[in-house]
Parts: structure tokens; C-alpha cells; sequence
């Protein structure tokens, strides 16, 4: 076991614990700067895809997982994010670097609206909400044929620096990873200050925030309006990754499928968006990878995949909660508490639902 | 409303009723209470307690009648204003932050005392790290006041009722309000913490200079501990005055026991 | 032309209506939004098409089996996915009745293939004269069996023991337990009887649209409904699922095209925005 002894207030207020943590990170930081140098494309890519994700589920997270405010429309906002970087970049002529930052505006433009019913709505209602909003971006999608192109969709060319095309997926990679570093760094900072702690009181109870002198409106909208501008950076980034979009990448599947992200990885912590990116993007690859030593009856299936998403989901739900972050803590704790573990120490106390009917 | 009347009171409820439904929770209710008292509302269940306390801190709208808190209308306030012009409250079935610790909820307090704005939260440097450090001084400082620092960094619900209590109550004084109003701050506390929650009391009046207003069932403690009782019964101001005196009142004694035949 | 619109509408408002009773009778009890309700409402209409197309049953055979196993299939789901989730926050039952959804449509997908099928339902499309308009006997079947449907509903909750007992389980568990309801059987039953009801509104929607594997989406529309009526009133349900339909239809005409798909999702905005409490919903405030 390892004892902190607290000398000042400042480090109670540092983003880690133990200097040793700090090692270990750095040399992350490291392994997956020099990753492209020895991985293939294939496996490039998959990083991308996975970076993209973990911007989407921190955003996804400090709405959902830390305020409580579920939304069921996150891939309108990864599209509104999209199809700002690729018009802009495409049919202005804009350079990437002042579109980048501008999807991401636009985005948060769009989540200060997504979020307004916030204000008033609780629960499951505003999850609905959320899923109608989703809808109604989708169908503008394919109905404004001048600037999205409708069902046809958009192609998108990769940016560049200076004279130095990101056109490779190695090169584009080192354009994503410092973007999510940064939006964890990011993340990390609001949620050690007031404005976090606010978030977290809003998802606790929210009589108690609002006699806190929390102003319910305003901290509902941001947390909204920062998770809109996150995703639709990862929209951006999306967008210029595949090349092209159409609105079959944008559906209601691609909003559970987000949500699923945060869930599985962790409700209301960094460390399990993380965990949940790279889990739900390797799960599809693991599926086709698998599907040559299955028995061709499963194996052939078409809707294989998606019946072990639901699966996967249901799992988790049922048997770990708390997520991969929580199974997580649970091996830590176990190593750190060596043989003080008992099977017992996470055990949940079993309560009775109490109604709240709206 | 006269100016000399703004004056001499510190903080004034004045023709206050709400309904609900067809339920006239309260009916006209005054009340004036003194900078420095500790002030008890009492009552039988349903009598309006909580519900006062509810349209003082804007949760409810009041139908009509006004409030005014050192001479200020605070009747017209969010809800979320009202902790900055110095009124705090706790909750009657405790309402802390379950998942947080007990240190992030007293630093919850603190809320309404930020300075920084979302950007310079996101940077955290120099402002915001100053204010971080700042609000944890200040909330250490209440943790020793009540003796809180064997719980200071375990989670809320995982702590002992008594211990929540008091939590609520340090959150609540993190605000340095110049009113606190406790909801039956001794329900669910045994005798003995009874008896501490009377000496804290008595410290919140005496060493930090809050004026109180709280509702409690517990007549033992009200006597001790307060200058001032008011009797609500269905929505009705009932009685107001001393607290030996109050419980001699013969409307008050039928109230709570019911009349002789 | 506007006379023949309505009667579309309101033909694939009951339909709505009556997957958002499904929602309605699942929430009131239990708090859980059923997400997979749509896809319930897939299986159904499946397992009516296959006793009626490959066992060669005639259709009343076909849709009592389907009952039945539909019944049994929302009291499955009920005993082993969201019985051990009691006491886990609403997001996590959400979720696991998306996860559900999606189990089920994958499902479907494998047993019964991702083509599109016709099936009539035992209804022969005719046209029937009512005065000047011609009207499609399929709608007018639709209609009269959801008002069919909502009678014995009606009785069922307010007349019988077994009824109010889900009635009294609804409005709070821990009394309920207490004065001898097993709540567990009744949130069995509900599950039983709301999968019984997609059923019904799966094997009525079949007629006008087609079976297909992916069918559950429209089951999302049931949402907007549901809200609208207010979410835990039975009437409601059937009301907003009309209302629904019928401006959805009349959205398909009169406004620029792409409105008939979002119209539902408009509505319900507005409705959260203006009333969210729906039209006979009851506002409650939480006590502190």
C-alpha cells in the first residue's frame, strides 16, 4: 500500500497522485509516438479510429457520465461536425485548420439547441428528445442536397501542413493523437474545478445543486455545448479520415453505439472513455478476424456483429456496471490491498426503487 | 412596507400562501427573525415547515407576499441566487451528492463563490489553481469545526447517518451564509448527537455570528437552543414568542395533543 | 384526396398507438423505457407469418400462437435480463432495453433472412363505399381491433384483481409488496401482456407496410406518441398515436418533402418544450 502524505493544498489538486504515475505515462506517451514506426497501416488506421472515438466518448461522458443528462443524438453532433469541416474544406475552399476549430463551433452551436429541452426535461425524456434531434439532423442531411449532397454524399481530401501532406494514415495519425491528448488534458482540467464538480452535483441531485447557487441552465447548456464541440472535432477528424461521408454514417446506430462506448469503458471517468474507444472499435475487427474459426452457420451470419454488440451490452450492464474502468479499479485495488481483497468488498447494497415519477 | 420596518429587521417573511392543488399549504404566514437568534418553526406533520423553507429558498413559488432579507426583496430571485445573498439551507432527507466524497461536497459549497469562468477552467493555471487552493482552506477550516477529518476523503453515502448530517450542515456553512436554515437538522440522530448538534449550534451562533432558522421536532433541543419559536399549524402562524413560553400556549398544547373534552 | 389522407393517418396512428401502449403499460409499471419495443412488434408479426406461411395454419391458429409466444418471450426478457437489474439506475435499464433491440433484430435477421415479405394478415385489401369515399378495408380492420384492444384493456385494469393489483404495483412498489402483490409476477405479466400488444401491432402493420427485419425502426415513432399523450396514460397513448399518424400523413401532402419522416421528432419537441407533462399527463413536483 502506498501512503500520500499531504504537504500542501496544491497537491491535492494535481492531476497525479504518485510521481511514479507520471513515469508511466510519459512512456505511453512515447510508445504511441514511435507506434506508426513499426505498425502497419492496418493497424495505424485503427489507432485513428480509436482516437477519434475517445474524443467522442469524453464528450459523450462529461454530458452523460458526469452530468446525467442522457443523449441519444451524439451522431448529429459528430455530423454537424463532419459535414462543417468537409463543406467548408470542400466548397469554400477554407483552409483545414481554420475549419477544424470551426466544425467544433458549429457543433457546440448546435448542442446550446440540443440542450435547451435539457432544461426542462429529466431522465428518459430528454434521452427521447435527444434521439428526435438525431432524427431531424439525419433527414436535413440528406434533404439539403446543394451543400451535403443528400444520399450521395460528400468525398473529402486529407489536409495538409504546410508543404506536408497528412494524405498518408501515418502522417494523419500524428495529427489525431495530439488532438486527444489534448482534449483529455482538457477534460482533466474542468473536472478538477468548480465548473466539474457542478456537473457531477447536477447528476447527484439537482435540488441540492440549485442551493448551491448552481444555476441548473447554465451548467446543463455548457455541459452540452462542450460535449457537442468535442464530438464535432472527432466529426472533423472523422471526416477527413474516411474521405467521405454520407448520412448512413450518422444514424441513431451510430449515437447507441457511442453510448455503448461510454458504458462499457466506464460511466463518468476519462480513464473508461478511453477503455471504451478501444474496445468498441477493436470489437468489430475481433468479430471478422474470428469469423474463419467459427462454424459457418454462426460465422456466416450477417447480423453476427450486431448481436454480439447487444450481447456485449447486456453483459456489461448486467455483471459490470461501473465498466472496464471499474474492473479496472477492482485489479488495482485487489494488488495494492494485496491480501486484504475479499470477494465481497465491492458488493452492492440491493435497494428499493424509489419512484419519482415526473 | 415602511422604510423604518426594512431597517430594524434582519430578515422578514411577510402574507406568504401557497397552494396546492386545493391544499392551502400556507395561509398569510409572517415571520421576523433578529440577526443573531436562533429561531424554531414548529409544528405537526403537514403544518407548512418544510414548505416555508422551500418558497425562502425559491424551490417553490410562493402564490403570494413577500420576503425580504436585510432590507433586500429576495422573493423574486432563481433559486440558484439565492445562496449569493447569503442564505444557506440543509435538507430534511439529507440531499448530498452520494457519489462524491465528503471533501467534494463541502468544496460543492464554495460554488457560488467562483470567480473563474469555464475557459479559465479548462486552462487551470494561476487563477484557477489559486481559487482551487483557496476553496480547500476554507473547507478544511469547516471540517475542523465540526470535527469532520476521519471522513474527509471517503464517499458520502458510505459514511454513517450522523456523520451525513453533519456534512450537509458544513456544506451548508462553507457558503458562509449570514442565514442558515436547518430542516429538522436532529431527525434520525440519536441522543447523544442530539446533544453535539446543540453545542454546534450554539458555535455556529456564537463564533461564526449566523443568525439560524430551524425546524425541529425535538421541543428539548428547540428550549435549548433557540431565542425565538414560531408555531405553524395547517398553513397558519399559530404562535411566535419565547420558547417556554410558546409550549405554555393553550392553542399550541391543542394542536399538538388534541383538545379536552 | 385531404378525407382519404386522414383515414391513412389515423389507420397508421393506431398502429403507432398501439406499440406506444406497449411503451405506456412497460413504463407505468416497472419505470423502464422499452426501446426494443419495435422490435418486439418485428417478432411478432414474424411468428404470425411463418405459422400462417410455412406451418400453412390458418391466420386466427397463427395469431393465438403468436400470442402466446410473444407473451412468453416479454416474460423471459423480464425474469433474465431486467430482474436482476432492479435497483440499477434508469440509464442502465435503458440500455439494456436497447441492448435487447438490437439482440432481437439480429436475431430476426438470422432466423427469418434480410429480404422483405408480404403478408396480409388474413385481411383482404377490398374497398369499402362509405357514402362518396372509398375506404381500405384494412384500415378500417386496424381500427376496430386497436379500439377492440383498448376496451379490453380498460376492462382488464380497472375491473379485474389482477389489474389493479399491476395498477397499485405501478404506483408503488415497496406498498404494493407489502400488502401482498407479488410485484415480480406482475411486472412478469406486463412484460407478457405489452410484448402480446407489439404482436397485435406488428401483425396489423404488416398489411400496409412490409415485413422486414429492420421494421422495429418504426416502432421509434411510437415514441413521440407516447409522449405526447402523456407517458403513463393509457388513453393517451392511443390519442397521441392518432394524432401522430394523422399529421404525419397530412405532412406527406401539404409540406415540402423530407417534413412526413421528421414530423413525429418535430411534434415531440415541441411538445417537451411546451408541455412536457403531454396532454393528459400529470405534473408532479419532487418533494424536497
Amino acid at each position: 500500500m502506498r501512503f500520500v502524505k499531504r504537504m500542501n493544498y496544491l497537491q491535492d489538486i494535481q492531476l497525479f497522485k504518485y510521481h511514479s504515475t507520471i513515469g508511466w505515462y510519459l512512456i505511453l506517451i512515447t510508445a504511441f509516438l514511435a507506434a506508426p514506426l513499426v505498425m502497419g497501416t492496418y493497424w495505424v488506421s485503427l489507432l485513428i479510429l480509436i482516437g477519434i472515438n475517445i474524443i467522442v466518448a469524453l464528450g459523450l461522458n462529461l454530458v452523460t457520465g458526469y452530468t446525467g443528462q442522457v443523449s441519444l443524438g451524439h451522431a448529429a453532433f459528430f455530423a454537424v461536425g463532419a459535414y462543417t469541416s468537409a463543406v467548408l474544406t470542400g466548397k469554400f475552399g477554407v483552409s483545414f485548420w481554420l475549419a477544424l476549430p470551426a466544425s467544433g463551433v458549429v457543433g457546440a452551436l448546435v448542442g446550446i439547441v440540443v440542450g435547451l429541452p435539457a432544461l426542462r426535461l429529466k431522465g428518459l425524456y430528454l434521452a427521447i428528445a435527444t434521439m428526435g434531434f438525431g432524427f431531424i439532423i439525419e433527414e436535413i442531411i440528406v434533404q439539403w442536397e446543394p451543400i451535403t449532397n443528400g444520399v450521395n454524399g460528400l468525398s473529402i481530401k486529407r489536409p495538409s501542413l504546410a508543404a506536408f501532406s497528412l494524405a498518408s494514415d501515418k502522417h494523419f495519425y500524428y495529427l489525431v493523437f495530439p488532438i486527444v491528448l489534448l482534449s483529455v488534458l482538457v477534460l482533466k482540467n474542468l473536472l478538477r474545478t468548480s465548473s466539474g464538480r457542478a456537473f457531477l452535483a447536477i447528476r447527484d441531485s439537482e435540488t441540492a445543486a440549485e442551493s448551491m447557487g448552481i444555476n441548473l441552465a447554465v451548467y446543463k447548456t455548457a455541459a452540452f455545448c462542450i460535449s457537442a464541440f468535442y464530438t464535432g472535432i472527432a466529426g472533423a477528424l472523422f471526416a477527413h479520415f474516411m474521405r467521405f461521408i454520407g448520412p448512413e454514417n450518422f444514424t441513431i446506430l451510430e449515437s447507441i453505439s457511442f453510448l455503448v462506448m461510454i458504458l462499457v469503458g466506464g460511466l463518468g471517468s476519462v480513464h473508461g472513455s478511453v477503455f471504451g474507444a478501444v474496445f468498441i472499435t477493436f470489437l468489430p475487427e475481433g468479430i471478422s478476424l474470428s469469423k474463419d474459426y467459427l462454424p459457418t452457420f454462426i460465422g456466416q451470419q450477417a447480423g453476427l456483429q450486431a448481436a454480439v454488440y447487444g450481447l456485449v451490452l447486456l453483459l456489461f450492464i448486467r455483471f459490470e456496471p461501473l465498466g472496464l474502468y471499474g474492473r479496472w479499479l477492482k485489479i488495482k485495488f485487489y494488488f495494492e490491498n494485496f491480501p486484504f481483497y475479499k470477494k465481497d468488498t465491492f458488493r452492492k447494497v440491493r435497494k428499493f426503487h424509489r419512484t419519482q415519477k415526473q | 412596507m415602511t422604510k423604518e420596518k426594512k431597517e430594524c429587521s434582519f430578515f422578514q417573511v411577510t402574507d406568504l400562501s401557497i397552494q396546492f392543488g386545493g391544499i392551502l399549504a400556507l395561509e398569510k404566514v409572517d415571520l421576523e427573525v433578529q440577526r443573531g437568534e436562533v429561531h424554531a418553526i414548529i409544528g405537526p406533520n403537514g403544518a407548512g415547515k418544510t414548505t416555508l423553507f422551500n418558497c425562502i429558498c425559491r424551490q417553490y413559488k410562493a402564490d403570494s407576499g413577500r420576503i425580504y432579507f436585510k432590507g433586500k426583496e429576495v422573493s423574486k430571485l432563481k433559486p440558484h441566487q439565492v445562496v449569493s445573498n447569503g442564505i444557506a439551507r440543509t435538507f430534511q432527507n439529507i440531499e448530498l451528492f452520494t457519489n462524491m466524497t465528503v471533501m467534494d461536497n463541502m468544496l460543492l459549497g464554495c460554488h457560488s463563490k467562483r470567480q473563474t469562468g469555464f475557459f479559465s477552467d479548462l486552462v487551470f493555471w494561476g487563477k484557477a489553481q489559486n481559487q482551487e487552493i483557496e476553496f480547500r482552506e476554507k473547507v478544511e477550516k469547516v471540517i475542523d469545526f465540526l470535527d469532520l477529518q476521519a471522513y474527509r476523503n471517503r464517499l458520502v453515502g458510505n459514511i454513517p447517518y450522523g456523520a451525513q448530517k453533519y456534512v450537509e450542515l458544513g456544506r451548508a456553512l462553507v457558503m458562509e451564509p449570514e442565514l442558515l436554515l436547518l430542516d429538522e437538522p436532529s431527525s434520525g440522530l440519536n441522543m447523544e448527537e442530539t446533544q453535539d448538534l446543540a453545542f454546534s449550534i450554539e458555535d455556529i451562533k456564537m463564533d461564526l455570528g449566523i443568525t439560524i432558522i430551524l425546524v425541529e421536532h425535538d421541543m428539548r433541543l428547540v428550549v435549548d437552543v433557540c431565542d425565538t419559536v414560531t408555531v405553524l399549524n395547517y398553513g397558519r402562524l399559530l404562535a411566535h414568542g419565547r420558547p417556554t413560553e410558546v409550549v405554555k400556549d393553550p392553542e399550541v398544547v391543542k394542536a399538538y395533543l388534541g383538545e379536552e373534552n | 384526396m385531404f378525407i382519404q389522407q386522414v383515414i391513412n393517418g389515423l389507420a397508421m396512428g393506431c398502429i403507432y398507438g398501439l406499440v406506444a401502449l406497449g411503451f405506456v403499460l412497460i413504463y407505468k409499471a416497472t419505470e423502464i423505457i422499452n426501446f426494443g419495443q419495435g422490435d418486439l412488434m418485428m417478432i411478432g408479426a414474424f411468428l404470425a407469418f411463418t405459422c400462417v406461411n410455412f406451418l400453412h395454419l390458418p391466420f386466427l391458429l397463427s395469431l393465438l400462437i403468436a400470442l402466446v409466444l410473444m407473451g412468453f418471450l416479454g416474460k423471459i426478457i423480464d425474469r433474465f435480463v431486467l430482474r436482476p437489474l432492479v435497483g440499477e439506475p434508469a440509464f442502465a435499464m435503458v440500455m439494456a432495453t436497447i441492448a435487447i433491440g438490437i439482440l432481437l433484430r439480429s436475431l430476426g435477421g438470422m432466423i427469418w433472412g434480410y429480404d422483405t415479405y408480404k403478408f396480409s394478415a388474413g385481411i383482404t385489401d377490398v374497398p369499402v363505399r362509405i357514402g362518396s369515399w372509398a375506404v381500405s378495408s384494412v384500415n378500417l380492420w386496424i381500427m376496430a381491433i386497436t379500439v377492440l384492444l383498448i376496451i379490453v384493456l380498460y376492462f382488464f385494469f380497472n375491473k379485474t384483481k389482477a389489474g389493479v393489483s399491476m395498477e397499485a404495483a405501478s404506483q408503488n412498489q415497496l406498498a404494493a409488496y407489502l400488502m401482498g402483490i407479488g410485484v415480480k409476477k406482475v411486472f412478469s405479466n406486463i412484460w407478457g401482456i405489452s410484448a402480446m400488444v407489439a404482436a397485435v401491432a406488428g401483425i396489423l402493420l404488416t398489411p400496409i407496410q412490409f415485413l422486414n427485419y429492420n421494421m422495429g425502426f418504426i416502432g421509434l415513432k411510437a415514441f413521440p406518441a407516447a409522449v405526447l399523450g402523456g407517458f403513463g396514460s393509457i388513453p393517451g397513448a392511443i390519442v397521441g398515436g392518432i394524432i401522430i399518424g394523422i399529421s404525419e400523413s397530412l405532412a406527406g401532402i401539404y409540406l415540402p418533402r423530407g417534413f412526413k419522416e421528421v414530423f413525429a421528432w418535430v411534434i415531440l419537441i415541441l411538445v417537451l418544450m411546451i408541455r412536457p407533462e403531454g396532454l393528459f399527463g400529470i405534473h408532479q413536483k419532487k418533494r424536497v
